[in-house]
């Protein structure tokens, strides 16, 4: 247990990295091969893209910028990590999910999605089932918090998109997540 | 069991490194294919070059090479090398059994082929049993230049079904996505493929920044239902395979999911968790009325169609942890009470029914390893039929021969395939990327 608190402080900054980075992968082209035939509905975007844009980190110790920005700040943990085949927000996640529901109770225009994954074991359809009943358990405690559900969107990606790429249990521990992710702060 | 089946696949393991290692490496091809290990009793088949002296303009593809690969894949077959042929006849009247006896031949295949236009053919077969000196069967066909692979895969369809008893399963296709990181961005792109069965022709159908899932043919080979995330969300479609037109079936709040077509073409099994809670529906795609069959607060999702409609096996964790299920469905009466139908192991997922229902393959998790697994329906007994340990979506090949899958090997997501007696193994792998989810097309009467 210890061990796997230590894990996840030290993969803590590198997730988050990772995080980033899918923020601002966006833009969802698809491409159907035409043969004949006009494709419809593919420009369906959705959603509203706008994707976070982080600037750098500050210089100085006393942070100036927005406390979501702040790297001190809690509010800057946004992931929280699962058991296998479990939906149970484990106690040491649990400061995270309280900071961010009062952030959300403060600020009423804030609104974040919760993205739930799972590791790459088992079968996928279950695990996108598994993905979302974790981003639900999240949305529960932030509901139960101080958010209010209009702020909370859900979506779960299964095991479709992986933080890390590996195939063992150091890679699979960092995949076992819920991504909160502001759209508005 | 465990124990007895390694023993024999170690057994052929070896014997494949002494001999059987034959690989249909096709020019073009994206996915090759490597039999891992053969069948000890495979058949000794001499398929004799077919004879081209009135054909003008060469073939794009040599017949009887495809011919040879089909069989040489199905594990079934030995076909002798073309350099130890002892003659090359090309029709009864040359043959002379008792030369083909001496060297251990129990079939042989001869023919001739005819051009009879620009790019119309006629090809001319016939197959013999060596031993008792007589004619299997002997057909003619006419073809189009541009369908001479299809038309060696319908020669081995016939060959495999006069030998075997069993409908051949050559002439299909095989879907499957890929994923692949392009190393300068670090970006993820998805493909939906359809490639025929033995690796050839593969075509993207479907090209995505966002994950695909979950590719199910319909019952005429025609389109294929999957999941998109291109909206951020997943929403399910239908494809026509070959306009490429395609329109999109669900967009519910939460989960669309797990779409499988059934065995009648009207309507969509899928996983829907509009109300809460990830529920199975039943959507009819003419009307498009949605029909709730589970409610329970676990988790119902991946349901599977006995072949003839009756019943729906799914995955559920309403026992605490995920195992099939099988529910009973009937017009205009409420679907039944599901009963559980997997005990062994710790995790029974993507149930799938074998094409004469009475087999189901699923994901098999036993202490951390999960492993393709078949269940016999009648005599409930559950055999283990891999030896990896992240191996997830099987597919029957339609004839119920083969079960494809999605595995990992060295660090890449690649398929393999397996007889459903666990003695034939294959690999499938494109050059790059990772590969999963394969869905084994239905056998179709279109050529």
């Amino acid at each position: 247990m210890n061990y796997k608190l230590l894990m996840a402080a030290i993969l803590l900054p590198a997730v988050l990295a990772g995080c980033e980075t899918l923020g601002s992968q966006d833009g969802s082209e698809v491409v159907v091969e035409e043969r004949g035939t006009q494709v419809d509905g593919a420009q369906d975007a959705g959603g509203d893209g706008s994707g976070a844009t982080a600037t750098g980190a500050q210089a100085g110790t006393t942070f100036s910028g927005h406390p979501l920005d702040n790297p001190q700040n809690i509010l800057s943990s946004r992931v929280i990590y699962f058991e296998f085949d479990s939906a149970v927000i484990r106690n040491q996640d649990r400061a995270t999910i309280q900071a961010h529901a009062e952030y959300l109770g403060k600020n009423g225009g804030a609104a974040v999605v919760l993205e739930g994954h799972t590791d790459e074991r088992g079968s996928r359809e279950y695990n996108i089932a598994l993905g979302e009943r974790r981003a639900k358990a999240v949305r529960q405690l932030l509901l139960f918090q101080g958010a209010v559900a209009s702020q909370l969107q859900t979506v779960s990606y299964g095991e479709e998109s992986p933080a890390a790429l590996g195939h063992d249990e150091d890679a699979w521990q960092q995949n076992r997540r819920v991504e909160i992710t502001y759209k508005t702060r | 069991m465990m124990q007895a089946r390694n023993t024999k696949i170690f057994t052929l393991f070896y014997l494949m490194l002494v001999s059987l290692l034959i690989t249909a490496t096709p020019v073009n091809a994206a996915l090759t294919i490597q039999i891992t290990t053969g069948v000890d009793g495979a058949q000794p088949i001499a398929v004799v070059p077919f004879s081209t002296d009135q054909v003008k303009t060469a073939l794009p593809y040599d017949l009887v090479s495809i011919i040879k690969n089909d069989l040489a894949r199905s594990g079934r077959f030995a076909p002798m090398p073309e350099k130890d042929l002892i003659a090359r006849p090309h029709d009864g009247g040359t043959v002379r059994f008792g030369d083909w006896r001496l060297v251990n031949m129990d079939y042989l295949l001869v023919g001739r082929v005819r051009q009879l236009g620009d790019v119309n053919y006629e090809v001319q077969f016939q197959l013999f049993d060596v031993f008792k000196g007589e004619q299997v069967t002997g057909i003619s066909y006419p073809f189009v230049a541009g369908d001479t692979r299809r038309m060696a895969h319908r020669i081995s369809d016939i060959v495999y079904e006069k030998l075997t008893g069993q409908r051949g399963a050559f002439n299909t296709r095989i879907a499957y996505v890929t994923a692949l990181t392009t190393a300068a961005t670090g970006k993820r792109q998805y493909h939906l493929n359809i490639a025929d069965s033995d690796g050839f022709n593969e075509q993207t159908i479907l090209d995505s920044s966002k994950p695909l899932m979950s590719p199910s043919w319909s019952p005429d080979g025609q389109q294929l239902a999957y999941v998109s995330f291109e909206a951020k969300r997943p929403q399910i479609f239908v494809q026509q395979v070959f306009s490429g037109q395609r329109q999109r079936v669900t967009d519910f709040k939460g989960l669309n999911s797990a779409p499988v077509w059934s065995p009648d073409g009207k309507s969509l099994a899928m996983t829907l968790s509009k109300s809460g809670n990830p529920e199975l529906y039943l959507f009819e795609l003419a009307t498009r009325k949605l029909t709730q069959l589970t409610k329970h607060p676990a988790i119902d999702t991946e349901p599977t169609w006995s072949p003839d409609g009756s019943k729906l096996v799914f995955t559920s964790d309403r026992g605490g942890k995920p195992q099939l299920y099988i529910m009973n469905l009937s017009r205009n009466k409420p679907a039944s009470r599901p009963r559980r139908l997997t005990f062994e192991g710790d995790y029974n997922a993507r149930g799938v029914f074998s094409p004469d229902g009475k087999h189901i393959a699923m994901v098999h998790g036993n202490r951390g390893r999960f492993q393709i697994a078949v269940l016999d329906i009648i005599n409930n007994t559950l055999q283990v039929l891999t030896d990896s340990h992240l191996d997830e979506s099987p597919s029957f090949a339609p004839n119920g021969s083969m079960i494809i899958y999605a595995t990992s090997r060295n660090d890449r997501g690649v398929l393999a395939a397996v007889s459903i007696d666990g003695s034939v193994h294959q690999r499938l792998e494109v050059q790059q990327g990772d590969v999963r989810e394969p869905a084994w097309s239905p056998l179709t009467n279109a050529q």
